[in-house]
């Protein structure tokens, strides 16, 4: 892997987030990071879902099944050995990226509307065995204590805020790096036409695997700090169906071709929606997202990214 | 001179519904053989394509490729082993240029790495006449220039066996001429050419040899000239 611009502003945002989570460098309020992990939490799920959506042209609907299992997890494994953060990232991940390989194999067969369909159903069909499994706490969810403070972050928010910085900078470099390669060139051959990509020699079926397998993997990762950051989980939040929104409308906003799409389209919309909550009222969340999709749907099919290239007379 | 054969077709069958589109079609091609297949609209020749290159699955026969059975493998695997085909309808990757669309190919089936693609690549553009459109949008290509890029990116698999699908179609009579001048090229490189075509003086003046198809069934097969004589493929054409 060449080292670049890119990679040069990964790890100056890195060593800023560092600065201000441990050695408190900026005035920073808590809320502050108590919204930005929310932000780079959707960063992390609109790149996930656009490796399999934007890239490949397969929409999946399922984000929020991914992103609770991912949390589940963790109140598995804290319940069985009060794991650290450390273990229930990979291990959540890893579950995940096993869920998204057999959801692959399930459902890739159908195409368009049926996949996305499917995605929907197995959801739903997580969300109701975990309402009925009361080892996590069935439909009444479950309670992890966390430590209100930890070292040398000070506050745990804060500590939070920096862990999901990390996964939000691992997953839209792991992105770019999969869009640049041949990996990335066949998935873009699978969604302009998956026929005419089988017969250019693209093995299609593995490529669709490899996709779901590493969407899975990082929306799982997403949701294991979650119950942390929380304290309090339960299905009807993990499994909310906003997720699955908000991860599909980001990257279609800000152009779901490229990596940059996702990481602008949550910034942007989780900033407004983080606001709108705080000033307003948290049920204009969604109205927000419908207003802007339908608008780029209709104005800008190609989203932000798509309006710059057109404005620098770069656009192919 | 005896050839050997590169690819046996034996009575491949199939169905789409009730409905018969192959009916224990045979047909077998020579290594380097220039190999023609006509018929009158609907009569098979596509359906055909889509079961030798693994795109249908055939309900009943079988088809051997250089010696192998290539029932149950998939169509990229099929492309690796040597055959490519063209799209009557052109498939362009309609988010790639058309250099690009090609590096598809190169990468995945001629396992070219990315510093080749540009290279080999543009060769092939220039073979076929397409290298002032490599940095274009294969979307917004004419017709004519995406039946090009149909078969360069065929050619860019470095087949044995190339089928083309009609790509002539809609050609003035010196790009017909252009086409056939890269195919003849292409055969005398050792390249098995089977092709599909409408345009009987463009198949009669390229083929070795000659199949008819008609309504699933192979009515009739040998030198261009047994062809135009064969009154059964007049019936065909003409009707009764
Ligand atoms: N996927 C399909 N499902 C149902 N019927 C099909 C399918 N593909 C082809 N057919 C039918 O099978 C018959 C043969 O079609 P095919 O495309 O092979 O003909 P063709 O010889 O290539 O014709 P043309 O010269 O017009 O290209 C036609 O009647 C067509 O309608
Ligand atoms: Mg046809």
């Amino acid at each position: 892997m060449r080292l670049d611009a890119f990679h040069v502003v990964a790890a100056a945002v890195a060593l800023l987030g560092a600065a201000v989570t441990i050695f408190d460098l900026l005035p920073i309020n808590k809320f502050a990071f108590f919204a930005g992990y929310v932000v780079l939490q959707y960063v992390v799920l609109a790149t996930a879902w656009n490796i399999m959506g934007g890239y490949m042209g397969y929409v999946n609907f399922g984000t929020a099944g991914f992103f609770a299992v991912g949390a589940y997890t963790s109140v598995v494994l804290y319940n069985l050995m009060q794991a650290p953060l450390i273990v229930m990232i990979p291990v959540a991940g890893a579950v995940c990226a096993l869920l998204g390989l057999g959801m692959g194999y399930l459902t890739l067969r159908l195409r368009g509307v049926f996949f996305a369909i499917a995605t929907l159903a197995l959801a739903i069909v997580l969300e109701t065995l975990v309402v009925n499994w009361d080892y996590v706490g069935g439909a009444t969810g479950a309670y992890i204590l966390r430590a209100r403070e930890i070292a040398p972050f000070g506050d745990y928010v804060e500590f939070l805020f920096f862990v999901m910085l990390l996964l939000a900078i691992f997953a839209v470099s792991a992105a770019r790096w999969i869009e640049r390669s041949k990996i990335g060139r066949g998935f873009a051959a699978i969604r302009d036409d998956e026929v005419a990509a089988e017969c250019a020699g693209v093995p299609t079926l593995r490529l669709k695997l490899i996709a779901t397998t590493v969407s899975g993997f990082l929306m799982g990762v997403a949701g294991a700090p979650f119950v942390l950051y929380v304290g309090f989980v339960e299905p009807s939040s993990a499994f909310n169906l906003v997720y699955a929104v908000n991860s599909i409308a980001m990257p279609m906003i800000g152009g779901a071709t490229t990596w940059a799409g996702p990481l602008i389209g949550a910034l942007l919309l989780g900033s407004v929606q983080q606001v709108a909550t705080v000033t307003i009222s948290s049920e204009l969340n969604l109205l927000i997202v419908g207003v802007l999709l339908v608008f780029f749907v209709i104005a800008a099919p190609e989203g932000i990214v798509g309006l710059v290239r057109k404005w620098r007379g770069g656009g192919r | 001179m005896t050839r050997e054969r590169l690819l046996d077709a034996r009575a491949v069958t199939k169905r789409f519904g009730g409905f018969v589109a192959l009916d224990e079609v045979s047909l077998d091609v020579e290594q380097g053989e220039r190999f023609g297949m006509i018929g009158p609209n609907g009569s098979g020749k596509t359906t055909m394509i889509n079961c030798i290159s693994g795109t249908l699955a055939n309900d009943g026969g079988g088809i051997v490729f250089k010696g192998a059975m290539l029932d149950g493998k998939k169509p990229h695997e099929r492309t690796r082993l040597g055959i490519a085909r063209s799209f009557q309808i052109p498939k362009p990757f309609r988010s790639m240029t058309v250099l690009e669309n090609l590096a598809i190919p190169l990468e995945y089936a001629s396992g070219a790495g990315p510093r080749e693609v540009e290279e080999r690549g543009m060769a092939i553009l220039e073979t076929i006449g397409l290298a002032d459109r490599a940095g274009e949008n294969s979307g917004k290509l004419t017709q004519i220039d995406m039946r090009k890029l149909e078969l360069a990116r065929a050619m860019a698999t470095e087949p044995e066996l190339l089928i083309s699908d009609e790509a002539m179609a809609g050609l003035s009579s010196t790009e017909v001429d252009d086409i056939l001048d890269i195919l003849f090229r292409m055969n005398e490189r050792g390249i098995t050419i089977i092709m599909i075509e409408h345009i009987m003086r463009a198949v009669m003046r390229f083929s070795e040899r000659i199949v008819v198809l008609d309504a699933g069934r192979k009515i009739a097969e040998g030198r261009p000239d047994e062809i135009v004589n064969d009154p059964e493929v007049e019936r065909a054409y003409l009707g009764e």
